[in-house]
Order: structure tokens, then sequence, then C-alpha cells
């Protein structure tokens, strides 16, 4: 089980008009791992997610999540995966527990089951005792953790995170990165994790791949990575240098 | 279907608690008591000790009284319920983010469009058959008639037709909400266009027409011809706007009396005969084969505007949203 391959890319392309956001992508994501996808800004992360959740349809290439082609049966890819966007946005003039369980809802869970997972997702994000307040109320750091208790309560076996830690303090950060950490090793769910905060995927991350200008340059565990770049004996290294290298290649 | 159905029920309970539902619904049911009542009572004066024509239940709806009628009335103003309704219906997931989490959902992109356009529609018939049965409650006690077969019927007719008008409205103001981003921009592009069809069709009807068939006037009077011609180039360019098929159509189902949509005098000769000859009021049925291509205009309209929204929203990037 461990080793099952849960999402396969093989040549992903996507272009807009000229340019290209996302090329020749060739990726293998095994169950129960959290992958860290790493890049600047506009290096084509968020459009990989959408291929991957059947939000976009590729150029070209192939891509199999779970099981599925997304493009062809986003309904089945949609059920089983959660996906956190950067930004999450809610519906501020309800409260936490209504607005997961329009989502609920919409993911065909009858109410009197939803009424018990939205308690249980509140709760392993610590947001149970605000449960009454209209989310507009709510802080940047509650509202990136509402958003993950709403992907939790659909139970998905993999997650896609889009820069979850973006604009959270450092106390908010922390919670978050233990939060994605203790949801991998203690439910065993897969996190496919974008950011650009290095540090903090080199934190949780079993393994990287470093996107740059659509193109992925590099991918495996750090230690692999650091060997390769910065030299055998290289004892303290940290996921910044690896990174700048590549980027200074590129 | 289900992922229609929970979007609905969420978009209806919006509607239902947004102040501004409240508030222009508050205006139609105040502006539409204000007028029923003065024309009620205008009537119930008139017809003061002489028997009651028939159909005078209809009066109600289509009699000017000081102001303007109740079909005016919905005619120039129900479009402000459609836009009120459906500006923001888009962009406003999108201004708030949530848009991207809903498609990521497991349902069918269609279902969001779908739904916010049905669950206005449902909205538009609520506040519409909510008005009528207000009016028609307040003309039985103040002229003392209660509406025939025939009537509810022409009223029933008159009631779907302006659901329909109004969806066409919804569907505009859903279009503009598709296209641009900014809740701001797309409530002013719906109203752009509302006081275009209201009022420059009809101005720059009369100047096109001017301009193709001039109406000369010289010392023998004038020529009839060209005015013909004039008043029938003039009709037909207002034709293009919803609003004239809407007014034509409901104004004749609603007046039994009234046995063409066209103006006195731009009827053929056989028309003018009939309404020399023939004096009773027109059967149901003939008055709806009157006004049926004007009825099956605005579905087509209000379809096609929904289609192109439609369109458009399933073929936007998601990037953009």
């Amino acid at each position: 089980m461990e080793n099952q391959t849960i999402i396969e890319a093989e040549g992903l392309t996507k272009k807009y008009g000229h340019q290209t956001a996302v090329n020749n992508l060739y990726l293998q994501i095994r169950e129960g791992e959290v992958f860290g996808f790493l890049g600047p800004n506009g290096a084509g992360k968020t459009t990989t997610l959408l291929m991957f959740l059947g939000l976009t349809e590729p150029t070209s290439g192939k891509v199999r999540v779970i099981g599925f082609d997304p493009t062809r049966d986003p309904f089945h890819v949609k059920e089983k995966v959660g996906y956190l966007p950067e930004n999450v946005g809610f519906y501020d003039d309800m409260d936490a527990r209504q607005n997961l369980q329009y989502i609920a809802r919409l993911n065909r869970i009858p109410d009197r089951i939803s009424a018990d997972r939205i308690t249980e997702s509140l709760k392993v994000v610590d947001l149970l005792e605000e449960v009454g307040k209209k989310v507009g109320t709510y802080s940047k750091g509650m509202r990136q953790r509402l958003g993950i208790a709403e992907v939790l309560m659909k139970e998905p076996k993999l997650i896609f995170l889009d820069e979850p830690t973006i604009g959270l303090d450092p106390d908010g950060t922390n919670r978050m990165l233990d939060l994605i950490h203790s949801l991998s090793r203690e439910k065993n769910i897969t996190i496919f994790l974008s950011s650009h905060l290095l540090d903090q995927v080199q934190r949780i991350c079993d393994r990287v791949g470093i996107m740059i200008k659509g193109d992925l340059v590099a991918m495996g565990p750090i230690e692999e990575l650091a060997k390769k770049k910065l030299g055998v004996d290289k004892e303290h290294y940290t996921l910044e240098e690896i990174y700048m290298k590549y980027f200074k290649e590129a | 279907m289900h992922g229609i159905f929970t979007i609905f029920r969420k978009e209806m309970e919006d509607h239902f608690s947004s102040i501004r539902f409240l508030l222009i619904s508050a205006l139609i049911v105040m502006v539409g008591v204000i007028i029923a009542s003065m024309v009620g009572m205008s009537i119930q004066e008139e017809s003061k000790g002489m028997a009651k024509p028939t159909f005078i239940f209809l009066w109600l709806f289509t009699s000017t009284g000081k102001l303007f009628s109740f079909v005016q009335f919905i005619g120039f103003f129900g479009p402000l319920i459609g836009i009120f309704l459906g500006f923001d219906a888009i962009n406003r997931e999108r201004v708030s983010r949530t848009l991207s989490k809903l498609l990521s959902q497991p349902i069918y992109r269609d279902s969001v469009i779908n739904a916010k356009f049905l669950s206005g529609v449902a909205m538009i018939a609520i506040v519409l058959v909510a008005i009528v049965l207000i009016i028609s409650g307040l003309g039985i006690r103040l002229i003392g008639v209660v509406p025939g077969g025939e009537e509810i019927w022409r009223l029933v007719i008159y009631l779907v037709a302006s659901i329909l008008y109004i969806s066409f409205w919804l569907g505009i103001s859903i279009l503009f909400s598709v296209i641009f981003r900014s809740t701001a921009t797309s409530a002013l592009a719906s109203l752009a266009v509302w006081i275009f069809f209201s009022f420059f069709v009809s101005l720059g009807a009369g100047a096109l027409a001017n301009a193709i068939s001039p109406v000369s006037q010289s010392a023998s009077g004038i020529d009839v011809d060209a005015a013909l011609r004039n008043a029938q180039i003039q009709r037909t360019i207002s034709l293009f706007s919803p609003m004239t098929l809407y007014s034509d159509a409901t104004t004749t189902i609603l007046d039994p009396m009234r046995k063409t949509t066209q103006a006195l005098i731009l009827m053929g000769p056989l028309e003018r005969i009939s309404l020399s000859r023939f004096q009773n009021p027109l059967p149901l049925l003939q008055s709806l084969f009157i006004v049926i291509p004007h009825l099956i205009s605005i579905v087509a309209i209000t379809l096609l505007c929904f289609g192109v929204c439609y369109l458009i929203f399933m073929r936007q990037e998601i990037r953009t949203i």
C-alpha cells in the first residue's frame, strides 16, 4: 500500500496562447507521502494543481489522479480529493458550521453524517470554540484552518494545498505546519503542497520538486538533492541553498 | 442534479435574507398597491350607477389612472428586479474567492450557473405572483367584482410573460457578472443596457425612420404614404427592444377589446373593418394568437441571453476565475 502511485503525470503540458505555463511534466507521487512543490511565483504550480483536479484542461500529456483521468472524469477525482486554494474564500455572512455544511451537501454527505464530521474536523483544526461566529470576523490564520477543516470533512485520500501558510504569522504558520504533518502521519493522507517558503517545506516534506518557469528542474528527497547540488560532504544544508543553485542555473 | 438543488437552495436563502431584495420587492409592492388603489377608486367612481362592463377587473392592471398603469410600471421598472437579482451572481463568488472552491467540489460546472439563473427566476415568480394577488385582492374589495375564468387565464398568461421578460433581464445581468470581475461594473453595464433599451431605442427608432423615410410637409399637407412608411419603420425598429415586445404583448393580452398589437394607423384594411364591424371582445384564444409571436420572441431572447452566458461561463479558464 505504502508505495502505490496516487498521482502520475506523463508529459503534462499547458499552454496559454504562446506562453507555456507547464512544460512536459513527469511526476509520480506515492500514497502517504508529503510532497513539496516549490518554485517562484508564476512558475506554473497552481496551473499544475488545477490540471490534477480537472479544473483546467492540459494542452497535451496524460495525468492520473487516484486512478482517474481528471480531464475526462473530474467528478470522481473531486469526490475523493481535497483542494485548498491559495487564499481560500468563505461565505462571510455565514458561520463556520453553515459554510462547511454547504460544502458537505455539495459532496452529497447527508446532514446527519456531516454534523458529526464537521464537529470532528473543526476539533482537529482547533476551531470548535469559534464555530458560532460569522466567518467574516475570522483572522487569516483561522480562515486557513477552517479551509483545512473543510477539506478534511470530505475524508479525502489526497489533499492539494496551494500556499497554505502564505500570509500567516509565525505562530499560525507553525500550527499549520504541525497540522499538515499530523494529517499525514496520523490519517495517512497524501499531501501535495505548493509553496515558495522553503524553510517550511523543508520541515515537513518527504520529497520536493522544484519548478522554474514551467519546467520541473529537480525532484527527490531533500538530502539527495543536497548531495547532488551542494557536494557530498556538506553536513549542514538548507533547502534554500539548493533552490538558489537551481534557480541561478535556470 | 444534486448539485443544482443544493446551490439553488442556498441561493434562495441568500435572496430571501438579502436587504437588497427586501428593498426592491417592498418598492414594487408599494408602487403596485398605490397604482391599484388609485385606479380602483377611479373605476369605482366612474362606474357608479351603471352596469359594470365586462373585463372591468383587468382594468385594474391596464388602466393608466393619473400616473401610469401597473402593466406599464412592470414593463419599465420590472427589469430592475432582474438586474438586482443577478448582477453579482458569479462575480460575487469570484471576489470572495469561493468560486474556485465551489468548482472543486464534485458538481458539474454548469450546475452553478443553472442554479443561479433558476433561483433568480423563482424569486421573480414569487414577487410577481405575490403582487398580482395583492392587487387582485385589493381590486375585488374596491370594485366589488370577482374575476371570471377568462380574466384569470389572461392574468396567468400575463404573469408568465412578465416572468419571462424579467428573466431576460436577469440573464443580461448574470451575463455581465460572468464577464466583469467587479460587481460595480456589472451592475452599471446592466443598467446601461436597460437605459439603452428603454429610452434610446425608441428615440433612435424615430430618428432612423426620419432619416430613411422623411415626412415632407408641403402646402398640400403631409405625404400620407411617407408618413405611413415612417411609422412602419419606427415600429419595426422599436420591436428590437424587449420592452416594446413585452408591453405590446401584455397590453393586448390584458385588453380583450384590443384586436391587434399595432397602433391604429398601421392597421391593414381588413383589421380596420373587423374593428368597426365587430365590437365584441376577442375570445382568449384569439388574443393569444395575436401575441404569440411576441411571446415566442421574448422566450427566444431570454434563452439566447442565458445560452450566451452559459457558454462563456463554461469556457472561462479557471485561472481567470
